[in-house]
């Protein structure tokens, strides 16, 4: 039985990092970490989060900067490894950045920040970030963004759809993202990036724990593995 | 030291709901004859290279690694000496 060591990365920016480190270590009671950008060392993570917030202003594109800090190249390793890695937010563009995951996250169709609950649609249970949660199951979880409107070429839409990548769909698309994707995982399932907070949604206390089973499944095919 | 001028604009096949708002607003102003209007980015870097192809390659390098993402933008740059810029 493996023991979850959960790693929340820190870049100039991040202001959801506290949230999702207090998720993890009070609520799931799970050894989390912070990892500042500039470290070049994972500290033995199994778990790797890049929370959302506005790393390095947002400045030139979201993600574009933190992709190269000194700790992605780790995280990048990590992954291809077959790391767990999980992109929250500012998390998923930085992800899209570094090309772990495909596509790119655009602005809102309408310009606005939107910052609201909305519902999504669990696509697909059968990955390691959704197994506890029910096939088609809606879930009302937070968003908080300018630029999450996702977008992707054609090819790489098939693709995502045919290889089943697709995890959460929006009910009804806040911001004009194809296909109203919302979160997909990469090719190796290993990698997650969604625009929505799940660590916004994990604590009673706030009126919401719809979020908490995706921590729940990364932790359980963890101990499982 | 050479200038390299680089713009950066969202794919034409993308929409550009930027551009589009503002589009709106020139069309509220009266200007008929506006059919479209993109925006982008504008990036200017100082350059100190052996030549002006160094420079250029340099200039395409940024864009391709930093400056411009491929998934949704286009970059075009031109890269002048100091005599084309102070001249």
């Amino acid at each position: 039985m493996a023991e979850v060591r959960a790693g929340v990365v820190v870049f100039p920016g991040s202001n959801c990092d506290h949230d999702v480190y207090n998720v993890l270590k009070n609520i799931m009671n799970v050894n989390t970490i912070f990892l500042w950008h500039k470290s070049s060392n994972l500290e033995n993570s199994n778990v790797i989060v890049l929370p959302g917030g506005f790393s390095f202003g947002d400045y030139l594109r979201c993600g574009a900067i933190a992709k190269f800090s000194p700790i992605m190249n780790e995280v990048i390793r990590f992954a291809n490894k077959g790391g767990i890695v999980l992109g929250i937010c500012n998390g998923f563009q930085v992800l899209c950045e570094t090309g772990l995951l495909p596509g790119a996250l655009l602005r809102n169709e309408d310009l606005k920040f939107i910052c609201k609950t909305v519902t999504l649609k669990v696509e697909n249970n059968k990955s390691i970030f959704t197994s506890e949660y029910r096939i088609k199951q809606e879930i009302k979880i937070p968003v908080a963004h300018g630029e999450g409107n996702y977008f992707c070429n054609d090819d790489t839409l098939t693709g995502l759809i045919g290889n089943n990548q697709i995890l959460f769909r929006y009910v009804d698309n806040p911001n004009g993202s194809r296909d109203d994707i919302a979160g997909i995982q990469n090719l190796n399932r290993n990698v997650l990036g969604l625009m929505p907070h799940p660590e916004r949604a994990s604590d009673e206390i706030l009126g919401n724990s719809e979020g908490r089973k995706l921590f729940q499944s990364v932790i359980e095919s963890v101990i499982q593995n | 030291m050479y200038t390299a001028k680089i713009h950066v604009s969202i794919r034409k096949t993308i929409l550009d709901p930027q551009g589009k708002a503002v589009e709106h607003s020139l069309k509220s102003l009266g200007f008929d004859s506006i059919e479209d209007t993109r925006i982008g980015k504008f990036i200017e870097l100082k350059i100190n290279a052996k030549s002006k192809e160094e420079a250029q390659r340099i200039t395409e390098e940024a864009c391709r690694k930093l400056l411009a993402n491929p998934v949704m933008e286009d970059f075009e740059f031109r890269v002048f000496d100091e005599g084309e810029i102070n001249g």
